[in-house]
Order: C-alpha cells, then structure tokens, then sequence
C-alpha cells in the first residue's frame, strides 16, 4: 500500500477503512412434504420415520429420499419411544442463548425400530453415568405444549433397561 | 479431444412456486427420469456437477443437503458451482477431456419463490458501491433496453415479436410455465412495468429444477440412439461495472460464439437464455444466427425461467429435440449476471 501515490485531490484525506451496508432478506422456508409429515406427527406425539424400499433401512427424521440409494422414501414406519445411546458428549461450554445448566451430555439415540440415531439430550441421570448402550426413553413436554417440533420431546433419560448388546447398534458406532 | 454428448434431460414442470415440496424432493423424479432415459444404473455415474445459489433457499451448505437427492453413497465423485447448470456441464465437459470420467450427472435447481427475487438478486452487485442502492435485475435488464433502444440497436416492436413468438412456443411446451397466442400490438398497448420494460418483456417468477447426463464417446452411443454431441463449448465474461461495457452487444457471446465454431456450419435451431425480450435481439445478433433458424421452439426464459437452471435446460432442450431428429445442428446459450456479463455457448450436433 506504502507504493501507492495518490492524486493530489485525495492527499491528506483520511482513507476509508471500513463500511457497513445492512441487508436484510426474507425468506419462507419449505420444509418438504416428508419433514412437514413428521413434523405433524410429532405435534401428534407419534414418532414416524420412512424405509427405503431398495436398502430397507429407516430412516427417521426422514428426508423423503435414501442418501444411499437415491429412491423415494415412501413407506411409514412408527417408530418405538424409547432407544439405545450410541454415542455422547458431555458439554462444558456454556454457548450464547443456552438455557442449559453445564455440564449437560447431548447423544445419539438410536430410536427401537430405525437405523440412524437422532440428536437429542440426555437428563435425569449424572452426566458422568451417561454411556454408549445406555436404554432411554423421551420424555415429552405437557400435552398443551406439543406442536410441530422436536423441542416438544423435552429430554431422553435412562428407562431402566439393562443395557444394548454392542452388536444391537454396531452399524451406528 | 473426446468427443461428448448429451444423453439425456429431464425437467420439472415449472411453476410460479412450489411451496409443497423442497428441493431435494423437488430433483428425485428428476434424476429418476434422466436415468432411466440413458438406460444406466446410478453407478455408471462418474462424476456428479451441481448448480445452485443459497441465496435463493436462504440457508447456507442448502447444495450440500441437495447431493441427497442422487445418493452420495458410497462417496461419490461430486462439484458443484454457484452458477447456473451450463457451468456445470462445462467442468464435467472440461474433466471428460481429462479422460478419466466417462458419465457425467448434471442437476441444477432454483426456487425463487422463497424470497424477494428481485432484492435477492440484487445482492450479486458489488458490496460498496453498488449493493447499498439495491439495484435489481429488472430496472438493470431495464437500462440496458433503454440504451439499445435509444442507440437504435433494435424496437420495441422487434421486443413484442419476441415475446409473442416465444408465448407461441411455450404454448407447446408441456413444461413450460406460459405459452399462449399473444398479439404484439396489444402487448404494445399494456403499460410499462420499469420503463422501458413492460410485465411481458420480463421472465416470469420460476420454480424448477433439471437434470443432464453427458457421456464420453462409445459410451454416449451405448447410452443413446443418436447422442446429441457437443461440437463446441465456450464462455467468457465481461466487467462487472455496468458503465465500463457496451450493453447493446454482447461481445463475450461474439468470442464464445467464435471460439464454439457456430459459424462453421448451417444452424437448423437455437435456444437462447435471454431471460428479457431484448436480450434475445442481443443473442440473436451476437451468434450471427441466420433468418430461419428456429429460435428457442421450447418458448425459452420468457416462460419459464428457473434461476440457476434455465441455461442447462436450453442445452437439454436443444440436445433432445436432435435426438429426436428434430434437426442436425443446433446452438444453446446460457447466461449468468446482470445484463448478460457472462455467456457460455454450446453448439450440439447428430451423427
């Protein structure tokens, strides 16, 4: 920049080192005929993933289509409220806007019945307990609450089975 | 050089808005049907280029969530460009010519109707100057009319022909969006939208989304009964800065056109992406397209224009219609930025 001679105009004037121009955009989101289906009914407390008529596996929150295979994903499969942990994180970062107490432990759960784990967390039990083949259940929010949102599951907590075989969820370790 | 042709297309049927299915649901039957119309198993495949711009979806990596819609799985060989889907059939085009890709799979998707399209696009300017004025693609595609029709590079007349010959053609078009019969004086007779531009020289709001598959050589024969190959295939960009460019030609065309070898033989049909009535004039001239060429028999951008996709649909529509035997030799043009700043232009021929 030191090599760069200005015009005699633009000497001595103070060179603009920064500028803001705010821009804001609206959009309306479409989620999808297979999101807006599960959605609906998780506002109805029913948990309803789809299989692949070609690989057969469910896939739940499904996304109307097989990543591997390509195919519509047609078929509707209710799906158990209880799952196996498959794997876990205990969070000692206290993000912005959290309403979380830290530590808190955020795991995949790989709901009775699917064959890919969802994202949820894991409560009432201490978070150093927490462990890979751990059986949990959802606990959901009151009735008034529920509407067309995951939140409307508020946690997972242990449902007191003995813990999965490794085998049982060895696919999504 | 390998030889390359396009083997199959497929294409929504475009809509003013799709709010029932996203895009991803939106491209499955798509890549479905551009599969089963080459006749190949999904793992024939290669290479897989996508186009698409989150700014249209409003969310980040959206192009990522898309590549759903193929099944990347087990991991796939994959590109994608925030250009429109002519792009992207070059850099397959351009890694066929390296020789170690056969079958290339093309998709391009674009929903407009999420957002304010037109504050949208203005975002595409430059951030400091230009961006903060919200300048959009209408009142620019306007400037650029107003120039050529005060430089008398061609009429307003000539623009309502445009339209009324391009609605005719839609009309046909299942896919198409509009398509009528129209009379250019009565268009005439409608009042300006942003002057000098009435509602009808503009392209129509879009949804949609299209597929292409090109394949190299023996495998463009075993795939199609008669490939339609890419003879030539080019692109050049112009400044950005409105002011720096003469807007009643489009010399990047001229020098693609060139560089494509349109002029090295006699042109049976052209689809042009000129998404504004004048623009088409501009192509038009810019390729040296002869009287008599069929121009844009599909009914082009003015009724159908999804962003992101309708260049790549002009290269499947001229592919098949000489697949079809519905002529020998035929042009596609795309173009991307604000008053055609960049051209890609394919020439496609029969055996």
């Amino acid at each position: 920049m030191s090599d760069v001679t200005l015009p005699a105009s633009l000497q001595g004037v103070e060179p603009v080192k920064s500028i803001r121009t705010p821009a804001r955009l609206d959009y309306v989101y479409t989620a999808g005929r297979a999101s807006s289906r599960f959605l609906h009914n998780v506002a109805n407390k029913r948990l309803v993933g789809q299989r692949c008529p070609v690989c057969h596996k469910v896939y739940v929150p499904p996304r109307g289509s097989c990543p591997t295979d390509g195919v519509p994903t047609e078929e509707d499969v209710e799906l158990a409220h209880t799952g196996t942990v498959t794997s876990f994180c205990v969070v000692n970062v206290a993000f912005m806007g959290t309403l979380m107490e830290i530590p808190y432990v955020g795991a995949l759960i790989l709901l009775d019945g699917s064959d890919i784990p969802i994202m949820h967390l894991i409560q009432e039990v201490p978070y150093d307990q927490v462990h890979s083949g751990m059986r949990v259940e959802a606990v959901w929010v009151p009735d008034d609450e529920i509407g067309p949102t995951l939140e409307s599951i508020r946690h997972f907590r242990p449902n007191g089975e003995p813990d999965a075989s490794f085998e049982s969820y060895k696919d999504n370790a | 050089m390998r030889d390359v042709a396009v083997v199959s297309f497929a294409q929504t049927h475009h809509a003013r808005e799709v709010s029932d299915i996203n895009e991803v649901e939106m491209l499955m039957p798509l890549m479905g049907e551009a599969l089963a119309g080459s006749g190949i198993p999904k793992d024939r495949i290669d290479f897989v280029c996508s186009a698409s711009s989150d700014y249209l979806a409003g969310q980040p990596f959206s192009f990522v969530m898309s590549l759903d819609a193929f099944g990347p799985w087990p991991p796939i060989s994959e590109s994608h460009v925030d250009m429109d889907g002519a792009w992207a059939l070059y850099e397959a085009w351009v890694k066929m010519q390296m020789g170690k890709t056969d079958v290339a799979l093309i998709y391009a998707y674009g929903k407009s109707s999420p957002g304010d399209i037109r504050r949208v696009l203005s975002r595409q300017m430059d951030p400091y100057t230009v961006g903060p004025l919200w300048l959009d693609p209408v009142s620019m595609a306007a400037l650029q009319a107003r120039v050529g029709l005060e430089a008398g590079t061609f009429t307003v007349e000539q623009m309502a022909e445009v339209v009324a010959r391009n609605r005719r053609a839609g009309a046909t078009n299942p896919y198409a969006q509009l398509g009528g019969e129209v009379d250019p004086a009565a268009l005439l007779a409608e009042p300006e939208f942003v002057a000098p531009l009435r509602k009808h020289d503009c392209p129509p709001i879009t949804d949609g989304a299209a597929v292409v598959v090109i394949a190299a050589g023996d495998a463009a024969r075993e795939l199609s009964d008669r490939p339609a190959w890419i003879r030539g295939i080019d692109h050049r960009i112009e400044a950005h800065a409105l002011g720096l460019r003469d807007l009643t030609r489009s010399v990047s065309t001229e020098q693609a056109a060139a560089r494509a070898g349109v002029a090295d033989g006699p042109v049976d049909l052209a689809e042009l992406h000129a998404p504004f009535s004048h623009q088409e004039l501009i192509i038009g001239d810019a390729l040296g397209l002869a009287d008599g060429v069929d121009v844009n028999p599909s009914g082009g951008p003015l009724c159908a224009n999804p962003i992101m996709t309708a260049g790549l649909i002009r290269i499947g529509e001229a592919a098949t219609r000489i697949s079809r035997g519905g002529g020998d030799r035929a042009v596609a043009h795309a173009t991307s930025g604000p008053c055609l700043q960049q051209n890609l232009v394919c020439v496609l021929e029969g055996e």
